[in-house]
């Protein structure tokens, strides 16, 4: 079952991703009215979306862990968060591709690329802190908590950046934040790239829950072996 | 009830402290060494150094107090210590209250002495600024001294603990941290604490009871499990 939900997957990610390549190569205008080379944010803003879609899936995941103390839940929440924190680091790359293009820099010090990377490290903490442990059910309950603790702190890093630094980041990327500034047909390709990211990361979490489900198995048989 | 365990286990800690002032000394210590290396990092006459002391002085509680809290559950390891704590009639959230309040107490002393010598090396009057500092101090300390209380007790029982709390704690405290640098560098430039300022306050608060909220309810999961 789980096999097939793979596979069913992997064939509509790459088949969206591959649709918004031929849209962004072949039909998209060269140029839009202010923002050079744009067609990078059909991969930067999906793939922000994605890792955010991500921890917050990972807090529900790491929460259910603590609720029911199936090991099934930490496993999944380990998964998404590395999937996540892969597609965050996606969306750093991205942007600063960008960046350098249209303001001459790698890295300026604006809002949400701050706030990305501050982002960034914490799950980065997460799975340090994860490697760190070693009893299985000790590693799932701490693990568990922090994950809320960051999830949480993700709006506070969030909003407290964006206070903070005057942000020169395109604004009006997608009509649901001020209106947008997009033309027609020009968004869509955005939400279906979007869900097709979505996929990816799903197959992959799969995937990487699975590998972890193995090595506590493993883990827990190599214990069983030393103590006969 | 749980008030006088919480008291308990504070006067515990303190009293401990106070004995042997083993944290008390080094971050004391550490930071008188990282005022003086900012002395040769900038030059410690220049006029916009009102500007970035916000800035420095939070880089310097917030190294003390790293300092400060890894040793705060990593002392109790020692003899089983911990365990008869947890296993003591106390609820593992009076213990953590405890331990929160022990250190909150350290670091806010460690904070005056150190605001003292960084108003003395850079000539930093503080003449009518200092009770305004003292309330961003009084909030920023506590947000410092939730989160790494938390988290000294998630890493308590790892190998790589001097190294984890560290990389733990920075990062989820840049919030925080940023608030209280941002208003403690208004109010070392005589700049009044109202109008659009006041939501770095708002945001300190916030973060404050969101967190010893969540930590208060999670604390028995880390402990006890």
């Amino acid at each position: 079952m789980r096999n097939k939900m793979i596979f069913v997957l992997s064939a509509v990610a790459a088949a969206l991703i591959t649709w918004t390549l031929y849209k962004v190569f072949w039909v998209l205008p060269e140029q839009v009215v202010n923002v050079g080379a744009y067609k990078i944010f059909y991969f930067h803003v999906p793939a922000a979306l994605t890792s955010f879609t991500g921890f917050f899936v990972a807090l529900a995941a790491s929460g259910l862990y603590l609720y029911s103390g199936d090991l099934k839940y930490d496993a999944f929440a380990a998964g998404v968060t590395e999937v996540s924190l892969a597609f965050a680091t996606a969306n750093l790359l991205t942007g600063m591709l960008w960046a350098r293009f249209a303001w001459g820099i790698w890295w300026a010090w604006d809002a949400r690329l701050t706030s990305m990377l501050v982002c960034w490290l914490m799950y980065a903490g997460y799975l340090m802190l994860r490697k760190a442990i070693t009893e299985p059910a000790q590693r799932a309950r701490l693990c568990a908590v922090l994950s809320i603790f960051g999830c949480i702190n993700v709006a506070f890093v969030y909003k407290s950046i964006e206070w903070f630094s005057q942000t020169q980041h395109p604004q009006p990327v997608l009509s649901i934040r001020n209106g947008g500034g997009m033309g027609p047909g020009m968004e869509a390709p955005m939400y279906w790239n979007y869900l097709g990211m979505l996929c990816l990361a799903t197959v992959l979490a799969t995937v990487r829950m699975r590998q972890e489900e193995f090595a506590t198995e493993i883990d827990s048989l190599r214990r069983q072996a030393h103590a006969h | 009830m749980f008030l006088r365990q919480i008291w308990t286990i504070a006067q515990k800690d303190l009293r401990a402290e106070l004995r042997t002032k083993e944290a008390l000394n080094a971050s004391l210590a550490f930071s008188v060494v990282i005022l003086l290396l900012f002395s040769f990092a900038f030059d410690p006459s220049a006029p916009d150094l009102a500007m970035f002391s916000g800035g420095l002085l939070w880089i310097v509680y917030s190294f003390a107090g790293a300092l400060a809290l890894n040793r705060s559950f990593a002392r109790e390891l020692q003899n089983d210590c911990l365990d008869a704590l947890i296993s003591s009639p106390a609820p593992a959230s009076a213990l953590f209250l405890g331990k929160a309040i022990a250190n909150y107490a350290l670091l806010l002393a460690v904070e005056l002495v150190s605001l003292g010598v960084f108003a003395l090396f850079y000539d930093v009057r503080l003449t009518g600024k200092f009770w305004p500092l003292c309330l961003v101090m009084i909030l920023g300390t506590w947000a410092l001294v939730i989160i790494g209380t938390m988290f000294s007790a998630l890493t308590v029982n790892l190998q790589m603990r001097e190294v984890m709390l560290p990389v733990l704690v920075y990062p989820f405290l840049i919030p925080a941290l940023m608030s209280a640098m941002v208003l403690t560098g208004l109010i070392l430039n005589g700049m009044p604490l109202s109008g659009d300022n006041l939501i770095w306050l708002r945001v300190l608060v916030a973060f404050d009871v969101v967190f010893t909220a969540l930590a208060v309810v999670f604390i028995d999961v880390v402990l006890v499990g």
